[in-house]
This record gives C-alpha cells, sequence and structure tokens, in this order.
C-alpha cells in the first residue's frame, strides 16, 4: 500500500503531462494531415527536424522561444516538402513519409559536424522552465498536479481546445473534414481542393516541429541526434486511438504519456516489472485499438488517395 | 507489324524502367555534390573517396557486399508486399525477429556441419519473420485492419521484446557481459571466401534467393494471383482468385525474406544478437526496392548500390571529412524522385503522349490515314 502510494503520486500526473506533451503535438499534428486525406507517416522526421531547429536557434540566439518558433518552422519546411510530393507529384504517400523520415535522421548530423565539430548533440542550451499559475499552483494536491508545468504544455492543452473549435466548428474545419472524405464534392462547390490540402499538411509540420522543440529546449536542454525516438509513431498512434479528432488525441496521448511516466517512476522505485514491457504497451493498446475492440478507428475515406483534377 | 510495334512498346518500358532510377540517382548525386561543396568540404576529393571506399579495391567491394547483403533481403522483402498491393513497412521488426531466433538457433545444436547448420538457422529466422507478419496479414484479412500502423507498432514491439530477452534480467542473456545472446555455434558462422576480403557467401545466398523470389512472383501461378491482386484487387477477386490467401501469403513470404536477413546478418557479421543491432535496415530496404523499381533483378543491383553508398560514405568522411550521415540525405532524395516519377524520361514522356494525342485526333478527322496506319 505505501509503495502504491509512492507511485501513485501527484508528480506522476505532472510527469504524465509533460511525457503526453510531444504526443500532443504530434498526434494533432497527424490529425490536420489525414483529416485533409494526406497520410502522414512523417511526423517523425518532422518532429525530429522541429527539435533540431529549436537546438540550432536556441544555440545560435540563447532564446528557447526562438527557437522553438524555429523548430516549428523547419517542422513546416518537411511538411511542405511533404505536400508537394503526396498532392502536386501524387507520389505514395507512406512512401514519401519513410522518406522524409530517413532525410530528417541525415540532416542533423552532418550540419552539427559542420557548424561545431560533434555531429551527435549541442552543448546544454537555454530551456524553457516550467511556470507556476498563480492561483492553481497553490491548491494543495491539484496545484501539484496541474500548477507548475512547462509553458508548452499549457500550449499544448490550449492547443487542443482551438484545432477542436477550428475542426468541428469553423467553415474552414468543414470544408478540411469534406476534403478528406470526399475531395471531388468540394471540388465541384468551388472549394480549392489542393490549397486546403497544402494548408493542412503544413500546418501538420508546423505542430510536429514545435512537438520536437519540446523535446530539445524543454526535456533535455539539448538536442541529440535520433532523440525522438519513435515518439512521432507513438503520436500517429495517438491519433488513431484517438480517432482522428483533438481530443481523442488528448485522451490517447495522456495514456501513452501515462505509461511512459509510470514505467519511469517503477523503474526508480525498483519495482520488477521489466520496463521494456511497460513501453510497448501503447503499441499494443493501439493494434488492439485498431482492431475495433475499443470501438472502431475508422480512416478519413479519403486517405491517402491523390486528388486528381479533371 | 504489331508484333514489332509490340517488341518496340517493350523496348521502351525496359528502358523507361531502367532511366527512371538512374535519373534519381544522378540527381541525387549532383545535390549531394552541392551539398558537400556548401558544407566547405572539397567535392573531387569526397565524391572519389566514395567511389574508391567503395569499389576501389578488392577489400571495400567485398565491404560493400557485406553492407548490402541485408538491405538486399529487406527490398526484396518490400517488393513481394509492394506487388501484391501491401505496404509492409515492416520488415525492420520481422528482421529483428528473424535475428534473435536465427541467433537461438545458431546457438543450439553445436556439432551439426555447417551445410546442413546454416540453412536451419536461416529458415529459422525465415519462420520467425513470417509469423511476426502473419499477425498483420491475418487481421487485415479478417477485420480490415489497414497493415501500415500495425507493422510500425510490430517494430516497436519487436524491438522493446527482443531488448528485453537479451536484457539483464531476459532469459537470453546467458552471462554475457553486452545485452546480447552468447555468440552462435562457429559452424554457422559465415567465412570470408578470399583473404584480404570481408566478403562471404551472404550476399550470393541472397542473389539466389532473389532468383527464387522472381520465379515465384513471375513464373508461378500463385505469383501470378498475387501480383494480380496487387494490381487490381477487384479485379482479382472477380476472376476467382483467393484474394484473402493471396495477401497471407505474399505478407508471410514478404516476413520471411526480412526474417533471413536478419538471421543473416547475425552468421555474416555478428556473430551474435545484440539489442538494437539494425540501424534502419527495414527502412532502407524500402528505398533499395523503390529505386529497384520492386522487381528482384533490380533490387540485386540498387541493394548492391546502396552497400557501396554507405562503405564508401565512411571513408569520405574520414579522407573527405564529409558527414557520413550524408549517404541518408542521399536516400531520402532518391526515395522522393523515384516515388514521385520526377525523372527526364516522365517529362519527356508527358510531351510524347501529348503529341501522340494530338495526331490521334487529327487521324480521327481522317479516316484513311488511320487505315493506312493499321
Amino acid at each position: 500500500m505505501s509503495m502504491l502510494l509512492n507511485i501513485f503520486t501527484p508528480a506522476l500526473a505532472a510527469g504524465t503531462l509533460g511525457m503526453a506533451t510531444p504526443l500532443i503535438f504530434g498526434s494533432i499534428s497527424g490529425t490536420f494531415s489525414e483529416r485533409t486525406g494526406v497520410i502522414n507517416l512523417g511526423i517523425e522526421g518532422m518532429m525530429l527536424m522541429g527539435a533540431f531547429g529549436a537546438g540550432m536557434a536556441t544555440l545560435i540566439t540563447g532564446n528557447p522561444w526562438i527557437g522553438v518558433l524555429f523548430g516549428g518552422l523547419l517542422g513546416a519546411v518537411m511538411g511542405l516538402i511533404h505536400a508537394v510530393m503526396c498532392i502536386k507529384f501524387r507520389a505514395n504517400q507512406s512512401v514519401v513519409g519513410v522518406g522524409i523520415n530517413i532525410m530528417a535522421a541525415g540532416i542533423p548530423a552532418i550540419i552539427l559536424q559542420f557548424y561545431w565539430g560533434n555531429p551527435g548533440r549541442t552543448p546544454m542550451l537555454e530551456s524553457i522552465e516550467n511556470i507556476s499559475v498563480p492561483l492553481l499552483s497553490r491548491i494543495p494536491v491539484l496545484g501539484d498536479m496541474f500548477g507548475k508545468l512547462n509553458p508548452l504544455t499549457y500550449l499544448a492543452l490550449l492547443l487542443v481546445l482551438v484545432s477542436h473549435i477550428i475542426i468541428f466548428k469553423t467553415p474552414f474545419g468543414l470544408r478540411m473534414r469534406a476534403v478528406g472524405h470526399h475531395p471531388k464534392a468540394v471540388d465541384t462547390v468551388g472549394v480549392n481542393v489542393f490549397r486546403i490540402r497544402y494548408i493542412c499538411v503544413v500546418t501538420s509540420g508546423f505542430l510536429a516541429g514545435i512537438g520536437g522543440s519540446y523535446l530539445a529546449v524543454a526535456q533535455l536542454s539539448m538536442f541529440v541526434n535520433g532523440m525522438t525516438a519513435g515518439r512521432g509513431f507513438v503520436a500517429l498512434a495517438a491519433m488513431i486511438f484517438g480517432k482522428w479528432t483533438p481530443l481523442g488525441c488528448l485522451g490517447a496521448a495522456l495514456l501513452f504519456g501515462f505509461s511512459d511516466a509510470l514505467q519511469m517512476t517503477l523503474q526508480a522505485q525498483g519495482v520488477p516489472i521489466p520496463s521494456d514491457f511497460l513501453l510497448m504497451v501503447p503499441y499494443i493498446l493501439t493494434m488492439i485499438a485498431l482492431a475495433g475492440l475499443v470501438g472502431k478507428a475508422v480512416a478519413p475515406a479519403s486517405n491517402g488517395k491523390p486528388y486528381i483534377k479533371n | 507489324m504489331s508484333k514489332n510495334k509490340n517488341l518496340r512498346k517493350k523496348a521502351y518500358e525496359v528502358l523507361g524502367d531502367l532511366l527512371d532510377p538512374v535519373t534519381a540517382i544522378i540527381i541525387a548525386l549532383t545535390l549531394g555534390g552541392i551539398i558537400i561543396a556548401l558544407l566547405g568540404d572539397d567535392v573531387s576529393i569526397a565524391l572519389s573517396a566514395l567511389f574508391k571506399g567503395s569499389v576501389g579495391n578488392l577489400r571495400n567491394f567485398g565491404q560493400s557486399l557485406l553492407s548490402a547483403t541485408p538491405l538486399l533481403f529487406t527490398g526484396l522483402s518490400f517488393s513481394v508486399a509492394y506487388r501484391s498491393g501491401l505496404f509492409n513497412i515492416g520488415a525492420e521488426g520481422q528482421l529483428y525477429m528473424g535475428a534473435i531466433v536465427g541467433a537461438i538457433v545458431g546457438t543450439l545444436f553445436s556439432g551439426l556441419p555447417g551445410i546442413i547448420y546454416i540453412p536451419l538457422v536461416l529458415l529459422s529466422g525465415a519462420v520467425a519473420g513470417a509469423l511476426w507478419a502473419f499477425l498483420p496479414a491475418i487481421l487485415k484479412v479478417r477485420l480490415g485492419v489497414h497493415e501500415v500502423i500495425n507493422v510500425i507498432m510490430l517494430n516497436k514491439i519487436a524491438l522493446y521484446l527482443t531488448n528485453w530477452l537479451v536484457s539483464g534480467k531476459g532469459p537470453f542473456r546467458l552471462g554475457s557481459v553486452q545485452p546480447a545472446t552468447p555468440f552462435v555455434d562457429d559452424a554457422v558462422r559465415l567465412k570470408a571466401l578470399f583473404p584480404g576480403t570481408p566478403m562471404n557467401i551472404g550476399y550470393l545466398i541472397g542473389i539466389f534467393i532473389a532468383f527464387n523470389v522472381f520465379m515465384l512472383m513471375w513464373k508461378t501461378k500463385s505469383g501470378y494471383k498475387m501480383r494480380a491482386v496487387g494490381l487490381n484487387r477487384n479485379a482479382a477477386e472477380f476472376a476467382g482468385i483467393n484474394v484473402s490467401r493471396s495477401v497471407l501469403t505474399a505478407f508471410m513470404l514478404s516476413g520471411a525474406l526480412a526474417g533471413i536477413g536478419g538471421a543473416m546478418e547475425i552468421i555474416s557479421v555478428y556473430g551474435r544478437f545484440y539489442a538494437g543491432f539494425s540501424p534502419g535496415y527495414g527502412f532502407e530496404g524500402i528505398a533499395v526496392s523503390l529505386l529497384g523499381n520492386n522487381h528482384p533483378i533490380g533490387i540485386v543491383i540498387s541493394s548492391f548500390l546502396f552497400g557501396a553508398l554507405k562503405t564508401g560514405a565512411m571513408k569520405m568522411q574520414i579522407i573527405a571529412g564529409t558527414n557520413v550521415n550524408l549517404v541518408k540525405v542521399l536516400q531520402a532524395l532518391i526515395i522522393f524522385f523515384v516515388a514521385g516519377r520526377w525523372s527526364i524520361l516522365s517529362l519527356l514522356q508527358k510531351q510524347v503522349d501529348k503529341f501522340r494525342a494530338f495526331r490521334k485526333r487529327r487521324e480521327a478527322q481522317d479516316p484513311a490515314g488511320e487505315e493506312n496506319n493499321l
């Protein structure tokens, strides 16, 4: 019992939110792209480039917020590449995503070696520190859970709300969803399918880039090669688990973040469950979810199909 | 006349299949040269180091073949699935399962002669890979779950599972200092064929298997069925082909090929299973397969090209100082160019199509001309 109390502390909740932050950005990034019918397997690479961009810009300017912005922009550039290949050249979207990932795995080392001689990582960076929310942080238990978090975590929660409103409550969101479902119909009523797809895929890259930035300037205070370590794929899983909705993404990201945070707490407490098994949990859950045991996950109807205007 | 036309068409097709990847490589290498120049390194020294370091002498050539071997298998794995309408980016996980099972089988039966033992290890790797591919395949066939996400999940699960198996508390560590299985029996280790080069029979076995894949996919009924499903699932179904069975076969064959690649890498390079040993062979296999036009012969060539690039890049880093990761950027560029069919020939083809359409329209207005053409 006392062990359980040692594990399930308010700090575990805070840790969960921290681990979930890049997943929230990543999964909502995927939602933006796939809602318009463009499969985005390149989230992993876009996040990695985001982390790299954030690391480099912070290293140069000394301001981690400029780093985050630059990380987002670099992610957006990767998103643009993805968009051009998928929309203009109608290449196989999954293949392009894999290409994005391979490219993102290669670029940072080359530039890092050129810039300061060490291809593996940046030096320690200025980082974005946790902030205390004025009133919330004083409440006994809740304050420890939600009162002192990273600004980017609060930003992620805000993003969930904003993207929910954009996707489900605005005319643009309606068009987005329609483009992913039946592009021809949308084209017929005079909406530019390509424009909406470009906007959303680039946005997707931007958000993934911000999610990656979190790793470099908030979680670790440096950029390390390959530091996303598959989080982009977990984010993709969270998106499916969350059925391509921002609120669902939040729930799934929290679940996966929880299993991550729990794994670390258990290891710190010396509980004899192999951490590898806990690390597997998100992936197994996703497969179960996909198999329809936790409600059917249905992708947007035109997901993966290039649109050909005639 | 029509036979002549068919022959010409065929020649164009082969030429087109060849020219697309070749232009992709040329564009990618050119861009690579520009990147090297931008980084301030000497382009000619870097490129000559890349060339000499990969095929300059027998030793480097053998090393290139060694690096190419796993890519040949993961490339074949991807191509079989791709030709059958499946997107198996799960070669990485299937390779890990093949590798660990191969490594364990390789320690069990000491005393067996290599000529029986080596095929046994490779076969066990194939079975492990095929079983790991069975899960997403059956989920696709029975429940209609798209395979892409499932295989990504299974990649990660395979990684963590094998990590645990050789971890401190795992069952297969057996006193090793590192997170690895014990070394496999000496009889299964592939030996260098000639002194002075690391080349072993791995790549030759790969070519033999590629040939068999070709025979299976292009010269047998079940191969024809798989490709028919890949070309048009509905048409195949109406023609009476058992689509589910073809999908299952193709997926498991794809997994088996990746599994053999994993077991081969263990007996050829490492001698034991190391946790997380693969630097992404499964994903590189996608680029290899696409570049080789998803055809076994093409893949034999493109896997060697990628192996040579990787080997030469090491030399390039030592001599010219250009980071070895440039190869990843080149790989990605090649993927983009091939996937986007973005080549000089396809652009020319567009012009030709336009001209043909124009001529057809003119001939339609002039029936006599059409008759002359017959």
